[in-house]
């Protein structure tokens, strides 16, 4: 079986990760970046699963099912929180919640 | 035991103030009181035992000593001791804790409980730094002192008392955290050197370093001394904080507190740092002339009353910097007297200020005048104490300042005669401050009761404080001066090469 | 008896102690007793222990340790006293004229408040003159020293509630404490040179140490110099005297005429040998006291503040004494500072009595005719004034004026300049004396008289004017019975200097020069009061008047070189300039904090793109650097 070079496996969660950067700057609707930051996460993750089959090491997979985990606990607050904007602000802009900053 | 029992009646006393403050205002003046009047007890005890001569040649240098292993793995033990000079120094501080609480008996009406946890933790604090021989423990209580005051200033201050809170604790964690450096390095120079790490102070005695090295350690241990002493030019956060603490709080400060800085430079920046000592005593003793004067000038320009007794402070402490760097026995043991009548005088100042303030509600000189036909005794106590802060021979800062000027004139006949300048100009700002508040007409038509009994009776203790140390001040020197010797002997043997 | 010596200084300061801590409690005349016989008894055991020392002490010395006040190695000063020829005559003529005044106190000061304060001050001063004529060591003398000028400070402002009186009175200490200043100076270097503080034993070591004319020894004494300048009001430090008139008269009389003043003179007398031994020192106090007593005499001649004019008096006297010890006449200047305790106190109890009596007019072109409704206290002023003048025979300041300028004659120190100035002195004292005489007892009443003095005042008065006159009896020329007990007694501590033969026309012009100043003072201020006015109205004579009355302009001097100055730089620097460094660095953290406030804007996409390029960042750094 041909295997993948790990450099394509880099190059494409690096690219995931600029893809989720740049929604996450750009987007103001929060859902989409929570919908951007669960993409960075994957794209670190898939990082560690290319690293690990380099090493021919579990320790990668096992990283990304942490990082998995740790995402559904995040998006769990994270929605939680949206719902909570919104009946404040009644909007989804993200903009709109900048109260902190006194 | 009996050095352990002086820190801790303080603070335990202080616990329970807090505790049964809620139970009325008059328990924790009292529970204060106690504490203090027992740990004077336990000090004059001590004095009374004191053998005046020590033998210094056997390597029992202490009087009394605690030693016990508090973080061994880190070198840090709880290494209480006192000699003379220490003896002196929590003597003064009981006495002056006991002013304190009776300066505060009627000016704080609010949180009297908290405000007693926070003087008696100062003074706990105070008495710790003067007994702790083990650099870390002394760190610690240096750090101990600071917060309490801190909160003494902030929450029971006057009008602009944020401010000064702020300031008096910014410059004194400065210099504090510069000493801990210097701290920590003497701990690693000398550990390199003999493998074993320890803060002990007579262990830490005698470390070898390049004089550069040590010049630059002996200026960090000086930060922290300098800004509480006040030397010029660290001593601006100290008329902010005097003025705007309560009463008790500035006799706490101007008393004590100072003294920390002073007790510093003897005990720890000198001896820890001979050569680098020598090497800058010129550049400390303009200082302290400058600091005579220039505090003396300042003083003069005041017209806030609490203002003007803190600028008189820096002007004294200018002649305790002088005296110590000239490093002379007499200056030295004119430096000990110094520091204990500038406590009781300035105490003394400080808690007449504050009831005239209590009384008028003001404190600029420019609003009153002729108060002494309404207050004769106040007038007559404010008169001593000016006059004993003039240098007026017979009072105990005429002995403090001669010495250290007869030990001066030895080292530097110039500085000495400029020193000597300065008396010329505390004279103008005392009398000057008598004239404008007692004396002239009379303004505003103020009605005002004279001193009470309880402010009668503490004004009495100090005034007999500073005559006894003007006209016998030999039990003082006598108990001062061995330990003095062997501080010097210290020094001089590393000195030598 | 003599064991008692302790007791002398002890008495007036139990009397202050006392007067202190219930004298606000106690009726007047118990105050009153207190303070005159606390200073009374302890007159009497000054009395009793002279007679002793005088006849039954075998030694020159007489010294009595009390305590060591503080002990570090050589360094031991003690409270002790030592009496010989020169402190028991300042110890009489202090107790004695303190006694008095004190006395003739007790009714002058009976309307005043503070009457009890006024008597505790004054049994200070008492207490502290004495200790300091009879200290053993420079410490103990400084302590005295300090005290006397205190008292001088507290009486002067003894009146507090007119400003102007509280301000003479800081002018006096500070004045005096600029002198007190430079001698502590001279006490460090004498102790630090010489190892001792001990007079005695200083003036012993000196002869050996010191070389004359060596640079410690006019170091050591011009210092000394300079505190009794202060003390004693002599040039350049005079200034204050003339203001500390504001206290009240008795204050005066004993503080700012007979005792403290001449405080300066004692010491030098008392550390002659210091000064002998610096002969430039020797010569500038000789040069500073011709020059002070011609100054003060001609400011006196243009005072109309009856006490002001005795205060450059006093200045002038007490610049005859500088002018005797400038050219080694210890003795004779001891000898002037007793006759001119005596008249000098007389003539400010007769001012006293003159002012209050028509309410505190000073002004004596006010006042006149006063011969006819005070007959007594004319008479005593007369004498005064007579004894003041150095008339000659029947005077004790003619006795020791006399004395002083034949000393400055024939002394090898002396010579033809200091003798004709001292001789231009007697001229001007006898005619601002008699000016005062003339224009306060003779011509026309002005003002009616009120009160008249009581008896405690009186006898003071009585007494005051017999010592007047016969104190000048206790040393006398050789042309006039040559008694020299005066000076035989001192010789134990001032020795007598080798002297010149006299000629007669230097003997008679002292007696001469002071009736003619008499004459003219009668021509000027009584017979032909217009010629007065003539030359004080040309342009020259009113500019030179007001130039003279001002003092000789010290004072506009000293205000604009030193006191404003220093008014204006302290208040200018009221904030203290080295904080505004402490607010510079307040201001850039809080200026600071304030930019960086400006990122914070609460839009996280902000935030996520600030993270995402400082990790750019970061990592560009790391690859790349």
């Amino acid at each position: 079986m041909g295997q993948i070079p790990t450099e394509h496996g880099l190059i494409l969660a690096g690219l995931l990760f600029i893809l989720g950067l740049v929604g996450l700057l750009v987007r103001r609707n929060v859902i989409f970046m929570l919908l951007a930051v669960e993409i960075m996460l994957n794209a670190a993750g898939l990082a560690f699963v290319a690293a690990g089959a380099r090493w021919n090491q579990p320790d990668g997979q096992v990283m990304f099912i942490f990082v998995l985990t740790m995402a559904a606990a995040e998006v769990s607050v994270g929605l939680a929180l949206v719902l909570l904007l919104y009946q404040e602000f009644k909007t989804l802009d993200a903009d709109a919640a900048s109260r902190l900053r006194d | 035991m009996i050095l352990a029992l002086l820190i801790l009646i303080p603070s335990v006393a202080g616990a329970l103030a807090w505790f049964f403050g809620r139970m009325g205002n008059r328990w924790p003046r009292w529970i204060s009181l106690i504490a203090f009047g027992i740990d004077l007890l336990l000090v004059l005890l001590l004095w009374a035992n004191y053998p005046g001569e020590v033998d210094f040649t056997a390597n029992r240098a202490w009087f009394v000593e605690v030693q016990a292993p508090w973080i061994t793995s880190l070198g840090i033990g709880f290494h209480l001791a006192i000699d003379g000079i220490s003896l002196l120094l929590v003597m003064l501080s009981c006495f002056l804790g006991i002013m304190a609480t009776i300066a505060s008996w009627t000016e704080i009406q609010e949180r009297v409980g908290l405000f007693h946890f926070n003087l008696t933790w100062t003074v706990a604090g105070i008495i710790g730094v003067f007994l702790a021989l083990d650099l870390f423990l002394f760190y610690f209580f240096w750090e101990l002192m600071l917060v309490p005051m801190y909160f003494l200033i902030a929450l029971w201050g006057h009008e602009n008392r944020t401010y000064a809170s702020v300031k008096f604790f910014l410059f004194t964690q400065a210099g504090g955290l510069l000493m801990l450096l210097g701290i920590l390095a003497i701990y690693f120079i000398h550990g390199s050197q003999t493998g074993t790490y320890t803060f002990d102070y007579s262990e830490l005695l005698g470390t070898r370093m390049n004089p550069n090295t040590a010049l630059l350690l002996m200026l960090a241990f000086l930060a922290a001394f300098l800004v509480k002493l006040p030397a010029l030019p660290f001593h601006t956060w100290l008329p902010d904080a005097h003025t705007e603490a309560p009463t008790g709080g500035s006799v706490i400060l101007a008393g004590l507190l100072l003294k920390t800085g002073a007790y510093g430079i003897l005990r720890f920046a000198v001896p820890l740092f001979p050569g680098a000592a020598l090497q800058i005593a010129p550049w400390a003793m303009v200082a302290g002339v400058v600091g005579i004067v220039y505090g003396a000038v300042l003083a003069f320009a005041q017209t806030d009353l609490k203002r003007l007794v803190a600028y008189t402070s820096v002007s004294h402490m200018g002649f305790v910097l002088l005296g110590i760097f000239a490093w002379k026995e007499l200056a030295l043991l004119g430096v000990i007297i110094q520091i204990l009548c500038h406590g009781v005088g300035t105490g003394a100042l400080f808690m007449l200020v504050g009831s005239l303030q209590e009384r008028v509600h003001t404190r600029d000189t420019q609003r009153m005048g002729g108060l002494w036909g309404i207050a004769p005794r106040m007038g007559g106590a404010m008169l001593f104490f000016a006059l004993a802060s003039l240098g007026l021979p017979g009072m105990g800062n005429f002995v403090g300042e001669f010495l250290i000027l007869f030990g001066t004139y030895s080292v530097s006949a110039l500085l000495t005669a400029v020193a000597a300048g300065g008396l010329i100009v505390s004279t103008i700002y005392a009398l000057w401050m008598i004239q404008r508040v007692f004396y002239g007409p009379k303004k505003e038509g103020w009605k005002i009761s004279d001193l009470s009994l309880r402010e009668m009776a503490a004004m009495t203790a100090m005034i007999l404080g500073i005559l006894w140390l003007g006209l016998y001040p030999r039990p003082f020197i006598d108990t001062a001066r061995h330990s003095l010797d062997q501080i010097q002997n210290v020094v001089e043997s590393m000195r030598a090469p | 008896m003599l064991d008692l010596l302790w007791l002398i200084p002890a008495l007036p300061c139990a009397g202050f102690v006392v007067l202190v801590m219930v004298g606000s409690r106690l009726s007047r005349p118990i105050a009153a007793s207190l303070g005159v016989i606390s200073v009374g008894l302890s007159a009497a055991v000054a009395l009793l222990v002279g007679v002793d020392f005088i006849w039954f002490w075998p030694e020159n010395i007489y010294a009595q340790r009390l305590w060591t006040w503080i002990a570090v190695d050589r360094f031991t000063p003690a409270i002790g006293f030592s009496l010989d020829a020169l402190s028991l005559v300042m110890i009489l003529v202090v107790s004695v004229v303190g006694f008095l005044i004190l006395l003739y106190s007790a009714g002058f000061m009976i309307r005043s408040e503070g009457y009890s304060r006024f008597f505790a001050y004054m049994n200070l001063f008492v207490g502290s003159m004495l200790t300091l004529v009879m200290a053993d060591n420079l410490l103990l003398l400084y302590l005295g020293w300090e005290g006397v000028g205190l008292c001088s400070y507290l009486l002067i402002g003894f009146w507090y509630s007119d400003p102007a009186n509280g301000r003479a009175a800081i002018k006096a200490f500070i004045v005096t404490r600029v002198g007190d200043a430079s001698m502590a100076v001279g006490i460090f270097l004498i102790f630090v040179s010489l190892g001792t503080l001990q007079i005695q034993d200083a003036v012993q070591r000196a002869q050996i140490t010191w070389a004359v004319g060596s640079g410690t020894a006019i170091a050591a004494s011009a210092l000394l110099l300079g505190g009794a300048l202060g003390k004693s009001a002599q040039l350049p430090l005079q200034t204050w005297l003339p203001d500390a008139m504001a206290g009240p008269t008795p204050v005066s009389a004993l503080i700012h005429a007979a005792t403290m003043v001449t405080a300066g003179v004692y010491l030098i007398a008392r550390t002659h040998v210091l000064f002998t031994l610096a002969p430039p020192v020797l010569t500038a106090i000789a040069v500073i006291g011709a020059i002070t007593l011609l100054i003060a005499g001609v400011s006196a001649l243009t005072q109309h503040d009856i006490k002001r004019v005795l205060a450059y008096s006093t200045i002038s006297q007490v610049g005859y004494m500088f002018l005797a010890l400038g050219v080694g006449a210890w003795s004779a200047a001891v000898f002037h500072f007793v006759t001119h305790a005596c008249f000098k106190a007389l003539l400010f109890l007769c001012a006293g009595v003159v002012i209050q009596g028509l309410d505190e007019e000073h002004n004596m072109f006010k006042m006149g005719g006063l011969r006819r409704l005070i007959p007594g206290t004319f008479w005593c002023f007369l004498v005064g004034a007579a004894s003041l003048s150095a008339l000659p025979i029947v005077t004790a300041g003619f006795y020791s004026k006399d004395l002083i300028l034949m000393e400055a004659w024939s002394s090898q120190a002396g010579g033809g300049w200091l003798w004709l100035a001292g001789l231009a002195g007697a001229f001007l004292t006898s005619m601002y004396a008699f000016r005062m005489v003339f224009l306060t007892f003779f011509g026309e009443a002005k003002a009616t008289f009120h009160k008249r003095a009581d008896i405690t005042m009186k006898i003071p008065l009585v007494i005051l004017s017999a010592l007047s006159i016969v104190t000048g009896l206790i040393e006398t020329p050789r042309s006039l019975g040559n008694i020299t007990f005066f000076s035989d007694f001192m010789e134990s501590v001032l020795p007598e200097l080798p002297a010149r033969a006299l000629n007669a026309a230097v003997e008679i012009s002292v007696p001469l020069a002071s009736v003619i100043g008499l004459y003219l003072a009668y021509l000027l201020f009584l017979r032909r009061r217009g010629w007065t006015e003539r030359i004080s109205g040309t342009p020259a004579g009113s500019l030179l008047h007001a130039y003279w009355f001002s003092g000789w302009g010290f004072d506009w001097l000293y205000d604009r070189l030193i006191v404003m100055p220093f008014v204006r730089a302290a208040n200018w620097n009221k904030e203290d300039v080295i904080d505004l460094g402490y607010g510079a660095i307040a201001w850039v953290s809080t200026v600071s904090s304030m930019a960086l406030a400006l990122t914070q804007t609460g839009k996280i996409r902000w935030y996520a793109a600030a993270i995402a390029l400082g990790a750019l960042l970061f990592m560009g750094i790391v690859v790349l650097g």
